[in-house]
């Protein structure tokens, strides 16, 4: 039978979204047993949280102050000695999960399965390659656990009504102190979260300017939107790094995108493939965005954003 | 003074369209333009302004791959490398096996950062740099966007979900870098000709006592699958009404 870990993340008392996708992808291994781990300093109300999703037989806290902010260095031992319990260590596709989690696979000897968007057995995986171009059916041959990470924008979130045994387990293993926290900045501006929210705007390079980027503010906020943008756009300071969408960025999958002057390169639009409808404002009629768009409108972006403000009323 | 050891990896050039093999055994890469992953070049970058700051003493370029991969381990030299190694092997290897390799080059060349791109743009697997600080038992610092150097310590900007997150580490570290770190240079034809006489080293796994793993066994290579093109509105209020009887706005 499948015993999956799936390593949970968290901040600020709050269980991102991205575990409960995980546990999701976890339920897709016929007859899996899944445990959540949670790593922090006091997890008793994330770990509340995760009890709640459906699919999840247990949660396990580790709490230890050294375990907050979660740094990779430190949680790789204590989930490497967790993982002979299981024949699955899974984690999220999110900064948190590629960071540290082919770092738990090098402990354990194994290498990773990244960016899991589909799951065809106990053993078998389908993942992207080549910024999505291509799509590998993979098998993991060895009989040890396998490490993973989790493609979160391809699986739905669990749904609650769970009620998973809450368990507290304290590790004995020597904990690196090479590695030490500093800061935390966010450019969040009160928004959706981009990576969770039902309906994103992105703005690109046609933007021209930071300044410009409240025309998609003033959009966002009247559909309850969180604001992204292209690399071409962030790279050219016009919005923050954590608004990213692509290979590199933030891979996202809301019912609803808007891409307002981005032309669609394919870095680009491998982060959006699995939004459910994709509209694009551009004035160049060639641009590649309109090849993958189920609503396209060719026009000038500061003249439409306006309009389509006012029309929202 | 100290060593900055940088891993390369050749792959397909990042302007080429990646086509998939009809019989799905792979993606075509017969006379398909091979580059330096992007990433990795801004590696190169990074360790060679850390150079000219006299901030270390040499920069060592490293790879994996097979014989063609020295045209990458020259680009390198070009940009500025002092030296190279490559590490011949015809068949791809998987991270952990690179791993493993770089951590035997590392035992033999002490250096105080390794400093790799946070991903390859062929695999997208994101493992490597994590692979060999752990197996080095060393820090990590992944996705930089910034690195600042005081005396043993690295200060590392990391580009997260939630935004920028700052590390201190104790060197020697492993630092991957993400896109912002730098512009890499380009090449000068002058540098072209002299790296030409820049020392090349090849050596093999089998020299460095590492068995390559076969963990994982890719089955089938698939295009993806492709989205319905849609339709062109002419005007907001056309835009909106689709959007509004489809449900999504109000």
């Amino acid at each position: 039978m499948s015993r999956v870990l799936i390593v949970g993340e968290h901040a600020n008392g709050k269980l991102n979204p991205s575990t409960a996708k995980c546990v999701t992808c976890a339920s897709k291994i016929p007859g899996a047993q899944v445990t959540v781990a949670l790593f922090g300093a006091d997890t008793a109300t994330v770990a509340g949280e995760a009890a709640k999703l459906s699919g999840v037989a247990t949660v396990l806290r580790v709490d230890n102050a050294a375990n907050s902010p979660a740094l990779a260095a430190v949680l790789a031992p204590q989930i490497a000695a967790l993982a002979a319990e299981y024949t699955h260590v899974f984690g999220p596709s999110t900064t948190f999960g590629k960071d540290l989690m082919p770092r738990v696979a090098a402990l354990l000897g194994v290498t990773q399965i990244s960016d899991i968007m589909a799951v065809e057995a106990p053993n078998r995986f389908r993942r992207p390659v080549y910024a999505g171009n291509a799509i590998l059916t993979v098998e993991c041959a060895s009989a040890r656990p396998v490490v993973a990470t989790v493609r979160t924008a391809s699986f739905e979130a669990s749904a609650g009504g769970g009620s998973a045994r809450v368990e507290t387990r304290s590790l004995d293993v020597p904990l690196p102190r090479h590695t030490r926290f500093v800061a935390l900045s966010s450019a969040d501006g009160g928004r959706p979260d981009l990576q969770t929210a039902r309906i994103v705007v992105s703005g690109g390079r046609a933007l021209a300017s930071a300044e410009n980027f409240k025309l998609l503010y003033a959009i966002a906020d009247k559909l309850g939107a969180a604001v992204g943008a292209s690399r071409a756009a962030v790279d050219a300071g016009y919005a923050a790094n954590d608004m990213q969408v692509g290979q590199t960025g933030k891979i996202i999958a809301p019912e609803l995108y808007i891409a307002v002057g981005i032309s669609g390169a394919i870095q680009h639009l491998t982060g959006i493939k699995d939004a459910r409808t994709i509209v694009a404002i551009n004035k160049d009629s060639e641009a590649p965005i309109f090849e993958i768009a189920d609503y396209g409108l060719v026009g000038d972006l500061f003249s439409v954003l306006p309009e389509l403000e006012k029309l929202l009323g | 003074m100290s060593k900055i050891m940088v891993c390369v990896k050749r792959v397909v050039d990042y302007n080429v369209r990646v086509r998939v093999k009809p019989d799905a055994s792979g993606v075509v890469t017969d006379g398909v333009k091979m580059s330096i992953n992007p990433f990795d070049e801004i590696a190169l970058e990074e360790a060679l302004r850390i150079r000219e700051r006299g901030a270390a003493s040499e920069v060592l370029a490293v790879s994996i791959g097979p014989a063609d991969t020295q045209q990458q381990l020259r680009t390198a030299l070009a940009m500025g490398a002092d030296r190279a190694i490559l590490v011949q092997n015809d068949a791809p290897v998987e991270p952990l096996t690179a791993a493993r390799a770089f951590l035997k080059l590392i035992e033999r060349e002490n250096p105080s950062i390794v400093i790799l791109g946070k991903q390859a743009i062929d695999d997208d697997n994101n493992q490597t740099g994590q692979m060999v600080a752990a197996l080095w038992n060393r820090p990590q610092a992944t996705f930089a966007s910034k690195v600042e150097l005081d005396g043993n310590l690295a200060r590392v900007t990391r580009e997260v979900d939630a935004g920028l997150e700052t590390l201190e580490v104790e060197l020697p570290a492993v630092i991957t870098s993400d896109l912002r770190l730098n512009e890499p240079r380009y090449v000068k034809l002058p540098d072209i000709m002299k790296a030409k006489k820049k020392p090349l080293d090849t050596v093999t796994l089998a020299d460095l006592g590492v068995a390559p793993t076969t963990d994982v066994k890719v089955l089938r290579t698939d295009p993806p699958p492709q989205r319905q093109k849609g339709v062109i509105v002419k005007t907001v209020e056309e835009l909106l009404e689709a959007l509004r009887k489809k449900g999504l706005v109000s």
